[in-house]
């Protein structure tokens, strides 16, 4: 049940393109043929399936404050979380390779046409964004974090896919000509982004992991009830 | 002519209007979107993006001549994390509670597109000083579509620009609170930042018809 809720909200809730615009890159740059979407999008599946549990490895054994304590009691009080960007990030570009070598070997058609951004896939910010907000949300345990990854992989896979098929119907349209090409992509996003957020009520107890700005609004009414609990107290 | 040579001038002003990263290039969108609900951390992310950008292009510049071409891409990612720590680890010491509002997308910076794509297509191939003024002119051109969704998306979304109340106190409905106005909470949400570059990237193409797509 936890696996599918996570599941469900990685896709939808908190799809990387919608809710926090990871990917937006490759998304706008391959997103003009369906065929390379749908190449490019598995891909990114692929990677993040294996990327952010590897991640989760490294943050939970050799990363965060207190990690090292396998080692003995003399690590236990390292912290060496400052290293994680560097860590993750190699991780990402190992594996980038290592997808790339394979690809070019057993589906050559693929490999071409994906071209110059199977490359790219190590600079995708869904990607390290997948391992970030996995360290960031504290994900308990090495399964979740692979349905994590997948589910956001998944996400990306339909927003990418969807916008590819909409620009090869856009240009059977009449566009205003200066909004052609990127302008009205970006709109159209926009459009799909708060069609998105009707998800956001599907699954009810997720609120500890609501959008950016909910944040911090969030933040404020915290401080408000504390003012609040705080005159209680006075008045009591 | 002084510091800057004609050619050098070029290539800072060149990336703020009709070779911007975010309008023009589609480099760099990704963490450029997410943090705009406030002017504060577009500035903030402008800045960091900024130093990243100059000091990385220099370093890469300098090591062009070294690096494998085949693992180039592990070498600038590890020199852009390196930056991208340094400028992590200063917010978290200087303005905490700003690092905690840009959470993930300061360690973004490193897959910002925007990065790689100077570093492949500039650095890799010039000297240490036009590589600089390149990363500083493309940095600013980021900075400014940045500030300019900023801006609108906080004065527009809270009333406030900077966490000043430029509009009035919307509890006490002083200013333009008082004949009616009301904030619209919809530009804080993350749609509206798409929306916001879409419409700056058509205003753009229509003053420059020269921009516009097939």
């Amino acid at each position: 049940m936890e696996h599918l809720e996570l599941f469900l909200k990685s896709i939808f809730i908190d799809n990387m393109v919608f809710a926090t615009f990871l990917g937006m890159c490759s998304y706008l740059a391959v997103s003009k043929k369906v065929n390379t979407a749908v190449g490019l999008g598995a891909a990114v599946i692929f990677v993040l399936a294996i990327t952010v549990p590897l991640n989760w490895l490294l943050d939970q054994y050799l990363l965060q404050p207190g990690a090292l304590a396998w080692l003995g009691a003399e690590y236990a009080d390292y912290d060496l979380s400052f290293l994680s960007f560097i860590m993750f990030i190699a991780t990402i570009a190992t594996m980038v390779q290592l997808v790339e070598i394979v690809v070019e070997k057993f589906s050559p058609s693929l490999y071409n046409s994906l071209g110059i951004f199977l490359p790219l896939i190590a600079v995708n910010c869904a990607i390290l964004g997948g391992s970030l907000f996995m360290q960031s949300r504290e994900i308990p345990s090495l399964g979740l974090a692979t349905t994590y990854g997948v589910g956001s992989g998944i996400g990306w896979f339909l927003a990418i896919l969807a916008i590819a098929a909409i620009r090869e119907k856009i240009r059977y349209s009449n566009v205003p000509p200066a909004l052609r090409g990127l302008g009205i992509t970006f709109i159209i996003t926009g459009l799909m982004a708060i069609g998105f957020m009707s998800f956001g009520g599907m699954l009810t107890g997720g609120d500890e992991e609501a959008p950016q700005e909910e944040k911090a609004v969030k933040v404020d009414s915290k401080d408000e009830k504390e003012v609040l609990a705080n005159n209680i107290k006075v008045n009591e | 002519m002084g510091l800057l040579s004609k050619k050098d001038t070029k290539l800072i002003t060149d990336p703020l209007a009709d070779n911007n990263p975010i309008t023009i290039q589609v480099l760099g969108i990704c963490s450029a979107l997410a943090i705009t609900a406030q002017l504060k951390a577009s500035i903030v992310m402008a800045v960091s993006v900024m130093a990243v950008l100059g000091i990385g292009n220099v370093v890469i510049s300098l090591m062009r001549n070294i690096i494998p071409s085949k693992i180039r891409i592990i070498v600038q990612l590890v020199v852009v994390a390196a930056l991208v720590i340094i400028v992590d680890q200063v917010l978290k010491a200087y303005s905490y509670e700003l690092s905690k509002t840009l959470s993930v997308f300061v360690g973004l910076i490193i897959t910002n597109c925007i990065i790689m794509g100077r570093f492949e297509a500039f650095a890799l191939a010039n000297g240490p000083w036009r590589s600089f003024l390149d990363g500083i002119g493309n940095a600013a051109g980021y900075g400014l579509i940045l500030i300019i969704v900023g801006f609108f998306r906080e004065l527009l979304g809270s009333g406030t620009l900077l966490g000043f109340k430029v509009l009035g106190d919307p509890i006490e409905k002083t200013g333009l609170y008082a004949i009616g106005y009301e904030n619209n909470g919809f530009m804080l949400l993350s749609p509206m930042a798409l929306i916001v570059v879409g419409i700056i990237i058509w205003v753009q193409r229509s003053r420059n018809s020269a921009l516009i797509e097939d």
